[in-house]
């Protein structure tokens, strides 16, 4: 224990912590995506999925102290080294012109506030049926369909669907340096994971919302 | 070639600073220094005060040049230094931004001038090995791979000027610490204190008040000697090993490597 605390002490450690929650975040979303776009065969069968976990019991509240615990170590971490590189560079340039940083990597911070936002509303929204033009306990499938009827409601979801796309690809890139997994053989792999994953990711989420604002979801 | 100069004006530490304008005629044959210099016989034959400025061996090995060029560190041209950089690289009629590079652990002496003894302090808790005293060893007594002993010097290449530093968004020291660690890493010379300097430089690191790595790349870009992101990883492969399982530093070990 004493050796994570002092590894938690360093940034590199904090880095490290958010690598792997990301990851736990990374996992816990492929299997929300997967699940998810059985609206697109029948909504009931989300019903199914939902009635599945519930099922679960004890093992379903592990899984979620478990992604609470990611979700509160990753901000803690996030928050911490901001500060540490605000305060790194307390004068700013007259101009500084960055060179090869992507639009994902610089948008991070302000992309992981969104989907902090976002995650807090998602829950409300279609766990607790706040925001929601007609909440029906248990009817998942229906939930999300006459959820996302309301326009602003869907755009919302798609907007925080493309900060998620943009967050996990540079974080699924990270993760390996971050680990100390960078080799010059497999970099071109790691590029690819990472665009890949988070397209597909992200991509499944946002069909839904997509399809609400087009009129073609249910 | 006739160019305006916006120059970082800041008479000490704990003054106030502010960009002043010059205007400074230039051949396209000078190294920037050189256009600093013409710069600052002008100042000093019309009684102003010339510019201060960091420069030692201009051949681009010392890393004692800095400045941020038109918001790049060591301006324009990959792996150039300051020094080495010409005047060829701009146009007639340029405005040019020059300013120190920033960062707290680098603190501003005067004008362009940084200090950046953090550095130094960084190399004294770890940059080291142990060897014996006293007759030369042989040259080629330990086998070291061609590999390894290319990777050592490539990381050895750093020459500590602080343009990674100056680059990152996050004012970061990782890429100079990376390199420091990693060219003793990966040679068997280095191994007796790996883990225990790994652990010291990166504490001393966080110590002097640099902020973490967010994985821009930046500082790969600026490096006037192409010191490469994955001395970094490796970094973070050391770190992670020499905190959460090396022994040398366990009370009932102390002593023992």
């Amino acid at each position: 224990m004493n050796r994570i605390l002092a590894l938690w002490r360093t940034a590199i450690g904090k880095k490290v912590v958010m690598a792997l929650t990301g990851l736990i975040g990374l996992a816990f979303l492929v299997s929300h995506v997967i699940s998810n776009l059985l609206v697109f065969t029948d909504p009931h069968h989300l019903d199914e999925w939902g009635e599945f976990l519930r099922s679960l019991g004890p093992a379903l509240w592990l899984a979620r102290a478990v992604l609470l615990g990611a979700v509160v170590l990753h901000i803690v971490a996030a928050w911490q080294l901001t500060q540490q590189a605000r305060a790194a560079r307390p004068g700013a340039y007259a101009r500084h012109d960055t060179q090869v940083a992507t639009y994902a990597a610089r948008t991070m911070r302000w992309g992981g506030v969104l989907l902090a936002v976002f995650i807090v509303f998602h829950i409300l929204h279609l766990t607790w049926g706040q925001f929601h033009p007609d909440f029906r306990e248990g009817e998942v499938g229906r939930n999300l369909i006459t959820g996302l009827a309301v326009t602003p409601v869907a755009l919302f979801y798609a907007v925080a669907m493309l900060a998620l796309g943009a967050h996990f690809a540079h974080g699924v890139w990270s993760v390996f340096q971050t680990l100390g997994l960078n080799h010059p053989a497999w970099n071109r792999a790691r590029i690819a994971l990472a665009v890949g994953s988070a397209v597909l990711i992200a991509g499944g989420f946002l069909a839904i919302p997509l399809a609400a604002l087009l009129g073609v979801l249910g | 070639m006739q160019l305006t100069l916006k120059v970082w004006r800041q008479a000490g530490p704990d003054a106030p600073g502010r960009l002043e304008t010059h205007a400074v005629e230039a051949n396209e044959h000078m190294s920037f220094l050189e256009m600093l210099d013409v710069l600052n016989e002008g100042l000093i034959a019309t009684g102003g005060e010339p510019i201060a400025f960091d420069h030692d061996c201009r051949e681009g090995i010392c890393g004692m040049c800095s400045l941020m060029i038109n918001g790049q560190a060591h301006g324009p041209r990959a792996a150039t230094t300051t020094c080495q950089l010409h005047m060829r690289e701009f146009q007639d009629g340029d405005t040019i931004v020059v300013e120190p590079f920033r960062a707290r652990a680098f603190p501003v002496v005067r004008d362009l001038v940084v200090d950046r003894s953090a550095f130094d302090r960084i190399i004294a808790v770890g940059g080291y090995i142990t060897a014996p005293t006293g007759s030369a060893p042989d040259g080629n007594a330990i086998p070291v791979p061609k590999d390894s002993a290319d990777l050592a010097m490539d990381a050895a290449a750093c020459i500590g000027c602080g343009a990674c530093v100056a680059a990152c968004p996050n004012a970061s020291a990782m890429l100079f610490t990376s390199a420091k660690v990693a060219h003793l890493a990966r040679l068997p010379q280095g191994q007796a204190e790996r883990w225990r300097r790994v652990r010291a430089m990166v504490e001393q690191m966080d110590e002097e008040g640099f902020g973490g790595c967010t994985n821009f790349g930046e500082c790969e870009t600026a490096c006037p000697k192409e010191i490469s992101l994955e001395n970094i990883a490796l970094l973070n492969r050391d770190h992670l090993r020499a905190t959460l399982i090396d022994r040398s530093g366990d009370s009932s070990h102390a002593g023992v490597m």
